[in-house]
């Protein structure tokens, strides 16, 4: 039998896993409260998802328009989000955004300025007034670094490329480690801290069409739902609007929404600019309606409404799919994205330069002349891991989650720009809950062996094994699935076929191979992350076969529009005692009155309020 | 779709030998999708690094035909039809396996470098900087960390002076640093007699081969190595050390 005792043993008071964006501010944080704090990454420190993250971070600065404030913010999340989001989540995102992207600052990011020195904001979809924190088009990679540096010179331990297989529970229930091997070697690793803080980012690897990466496996929802925690709101994917569709391999690649911030607009294949004609009621008093005012809009004029190609992400990926639907989509099946026409070369090379690059070298269209061909691509999970919107911590004693991979803040939509301020503010609360965690719960939780074991047999029968299934072309079909059953439009019918699916293939995964050595094997690795993928598009699925309506990342062609009684309720499911899923139900419970007058406020009543 | 041979080389420290692998090509592929794909279907264990496949992380690093590229990047159009792709990994650092190889010594000299320290924030709470101060910093925060011009650097790969010369990338994240309007720390000593600026002698290899087109030698090193002269080796200056003190 297997020596745990044998195996090398990582101790710190407080491990994150994941270092992108919330991860390492998490770690920051931590070691700020001064806490032995280790990261534990998947891949090299620096090239987490984060990095793609190109249009900047939300946050009511009002550098560029001085009626912006912490309620506008709010209330625009809360109306992007569709009034799903957890109220008390928005609240602390909207006020506390300023102080993290100023705090950013004085670790070294260097942000895009206004004329009098200040960080420039830009618009994005959704946002009342300009207010993304930018750096060009890589506003994502200026997070990171600077996150990264702070990180290098405040004691954090990094554990680059290993990747976490399973939590451990100590007999009371409280979390007590974890496994995990390093991806050079095959070697396990056991590490033992008193609170462990999940920022694993989502897991669109199980979509055919996306924005994510190979790290993207949903491994943080997937590890938390077998430890107990619950996973809310997972029928809610956002599909961003403009990824690149041609050539095929490069199909999903993100376009930044920045495009659009800065005037680009969409167009079909009649070279109408199609956008006016989808703005949703509750939205039309606050956009413009004609062509005219739009322009007028992007001249600057602080009187003219917002045009349309700046609603939320969900709305403007569906107007997408329509178009093609009706037979006007672009040659290879999207829209036109026009940048080229409404800006001057130099400009949209300042502002938007990995954009002008990524065409030009992938595409061969030079934007600055050419409109991009784009169309919707799995970008983000609203849902996640549930969390104490105050502690970040789960149903589970000692775990935290953060970004990405908890749900919350988003609701059934999330905002361009909410994204990379959600992981700044968040990511540091965690940093906060665990550090209370640990003082009320002092001592190094017990581990336990046999869940050790457990977790290393079953790592090393995917070796052992005689021979089995190839484990990439497992994946490739689990795209496809849920690429066709659980996309952007999604059926009764569909979606009960996709679940059926899903569990064939689930069953064949169960005899999956990998050949060769423990040694950097990535086969081993892919057949590994596939496990955690299974579960997390399961909720997906699972969570939107029960959700009977439409509304922001999710929608139903059998049941279209808004339905009052969904909107009393969040889908939460977790791990039955037999090793189903359980979908159920959560009532959210009375609006907080403070504030619900303030999402439901007019914006007369709210600008230049900064109490 | 079209056949296309491609040559990656498969090995670990104690040695290893290219591999042939023919793979369906399609339109608009670059070279990390051939070797996605010979790793799916021919060589399920293959190593290699990749994440965001779209030129921002700079994980994909590799030679390709003998050229440090990012995998991801480079578009198999850009080849002949029938010409044999060669893969194999950055030749200056250890090898792992296949096409991964150790670069921990790069996250070392970033350790080694004094941290941003800025100046006290205005009055108001904010500070204020302007475009054509930034710009110069910009610049470098563009680098993805993708080693390339570490790989290239001959300093680093021929003459191995690793204990003596942090190399490309961290010469401009020094520069990055001295050029920051915030930042208050002298780093021209450290960048003369710690960091190894003199072994740089501005071949601009390092330029030539950056996948985000940043000009390291001569909006980096070049400025850099001009403070360290004018520091040091100015007649006035030096008689004016030689006379008062200081460094």
């Amino acid at each position: 039998m297997l020596d745990v005792n044998e195996i090398q043993t990582i101790t710190h008071d407080v491990i994150v896993v994941g270092a992108g964006g919330a991860g390492l501010r998490a770690a920051v944080e931590c070691s700020r409260q001064g806490l032995d704090i280790g990261v534990v990454c998947k891949s090299l420190l620096g090239k987490a998802h984060t990095v793609m993250a190109e249009g900047g971070a939300a946050a009511a600065l009002g550098n560029v328009d001085s009626r912006d404030n912490w309620k506008i913010h709010f209330r625009d999340t809360m109306r992007g989000g569709k009034f799903l989001n957890q109220w008390r989540m928005a609240e602390l995102h909207a006020k506390q955004s300023p102080d993290r992207i100023r705090e950013l600052e004085e670790w070294g990011a260097v942000f895009d300025r206004t004329k009098d020195g200040l960080i420039a904001q830009r618009n994005f979809g959704g946002h009342r007034y300009p207010r993304l924190a930018h750096t060009g088009d890589r506003t994502g990679l200026e997070l990171i670094r600077t996150l990264q540096d702070k990180g290098v010179h405040s004691g954090i331990s990094v554990h680059q490329e290993c990747t976490v297989l399973d939590l451990l529970k100590d007999e009371n229930g409280r979390i007590s480690g974890m496994v995990g091997y390093w991806r050079e070697t095959g070697r396990f690793v056991l590490y033992r801290a008193k609170a462990i803080i999940f920022a694993t980012g989502g897991g669109g690897k199980g979509w055919r069409i996306t924005s994510n990466s190979w790290e993207y496996t949903g491994d943080g929802q997937a590890m938390a739902y077998r430890a107990g925690a619950e996973l809310m709101d997972m029928e809610f994917c956002q599909f961003h609007p403009t990824g690149m569709v041609w050539p095929p391999s490069v199909r999903g690649i993100l376009v930044t929404e920045g495009v659009r911030g800065e005037g680009g607009i969409l167009t079909n294949s009649e070279g109408d600019r199609f956008m006016f004609k989808y703005t949703p009621e509750k939205f039309q008093s606050e956009t413009a309606d004609t062509v005219e005012e739009a322009n007028r809009w992007l001249a600057g004029d602080k009187n003219a409404r917002r045009p349309p190609e700046l609603l939320t992400r969900d709305v403007v990926a569906r107007s997408i799919v329509q178009e093609v639907k009706a037979g006007r989509g672009s040659p290879h099946g999207g829209a036109f994205l026009d940048i080229g026409s409404r800006r001057p070369a130099d400009y949209i090379k300042k502002k938007l330069p990995s954009m002008y690059h990524q065409f030009k070298e992938l595409a061969e269209v030079d934007i600055t002349k050419d409109p991009m061909e784009v169309g919707p691509t799995f970008h983000y999970m609203m849902g996640g891991i549930r969390v104490d919107a105050d502690t970040q911590m789960t149903r589970v004693d000692g775990l935290f989650a953060c970004g990405e991979c908890a749900a919350g803040l988003h609701g059934a939509n999330r905002l361009g720009g909410n994204s990379l301020s959600d992981l700044l503010v968040f990511g540091r609360l965690a940093g906060v809950g665990a550090k209370e965690f640990i003082d009320a719960n002092e001592g190094l939780p017990e581990i336990n062996h046999d869940q050790v074991r457990g977790i290393i047999r079953s790592a090393t029968d995917i070796l052992n094994r005689e021979e089995g299934e190839n484990p990439y072309l497992i994946h490739e079909a689990l795209r496809d699935v849920n690429q066709d059953f659980v996309g952007i439009y999604r059926t009764k019918e569909g979606l009960t076929e996709g679940i059926a699916k899903q569990a064939e293939l689930k069953e064949k995964a169960k005899t999956v191979k990998a050949y060769g050595t423990s040694q950097y094997n990535a086969g081993w690795h892919e057949a590994l992350d596939l496990g955690n993928l299974f579960i997390t598009c399961e909720a997906i699925a699972r969570a939107a076969l029960l959700r009977e309506e439409s509304r922001g990342g999710h929608s139903r062609v059998d049941f279209e529009g808004e339905r009052e009684e969904w909107g009393l309720v969040n889908i939460v499911c977790r791990m039955g005692d037999d090793g189903n899923m359980i979908v159920e139900k959560l009532e959210r419970g009375e609006d907080p009155e403070h504030l619900a007058k303030v999402a439901h406020a007019t914006l007369e009543e709210l600008e230049g309020s900064n109490g | 779709m079209a056949n296309r041979t491609i040559r990656i080389w498969r090995g670990d420290q104690s040695g290893g030998q290219f591999e042939e692998y023919t793979v369906d090509v399609g339109e608009g592929m670059v070279v990390l999708d051939v070797i996605h794909l010979a790793q799916m279907h021919h060589a399920n264990d293959m190593a290699v690094r990749w994440n965001c496949k779209a030129g921002k992380c700079g994980s994909c690093s590799m030679e390709i035909n003998g050229k440090p590229k990012l995998g991801c990047m480079t578009r198999m159009g850009d080849y002949e039809a029938d010409e044999i792709i060669t893969v194999q990994p950055m030749k200056s650092f250890p090898v792992i396996r296949d096409l991964v190889t150790d670069v921990s010594w790069n996250y070392r000299q970033n350790e080694r470098i004094t941290p941003f320290t800025p100046r006290p924030r205005d009055a108001d709470g904010n500070w204020r900087m302007y475009t054509e101060d930034v710009e110069r910093t910009q610049e470098f925060r563009k680098c993805i960390e993708c080693f390339l011009c570490q790989n290239t650097c001959h300093v680093l790969r021929d003459h191995d002076k690793r204990d003596q010369f942090v190399g490309p990338r961290f010469m401009i994240r020094i520069a990055q640093l001295d050029m920051h309007p915030l930042d208050t720390v002298d780093r021209i000593p450290a960048t003369k007699e710690e960091y190894g600026a003199g072994y740089c002698n501005i071949t601009r290899c390092c330029t030539e081969v950056c996948p985000e087109h940043i000009n390291i030698t001569d909006n980096g090193i070049i400025p850099m190595k001009e403070r360290i002269v004018s520091r040091y080796y100015d007649p006035i200056t030096m008689l004016a050390r030689k006379l008062f003190g200081g460094k």
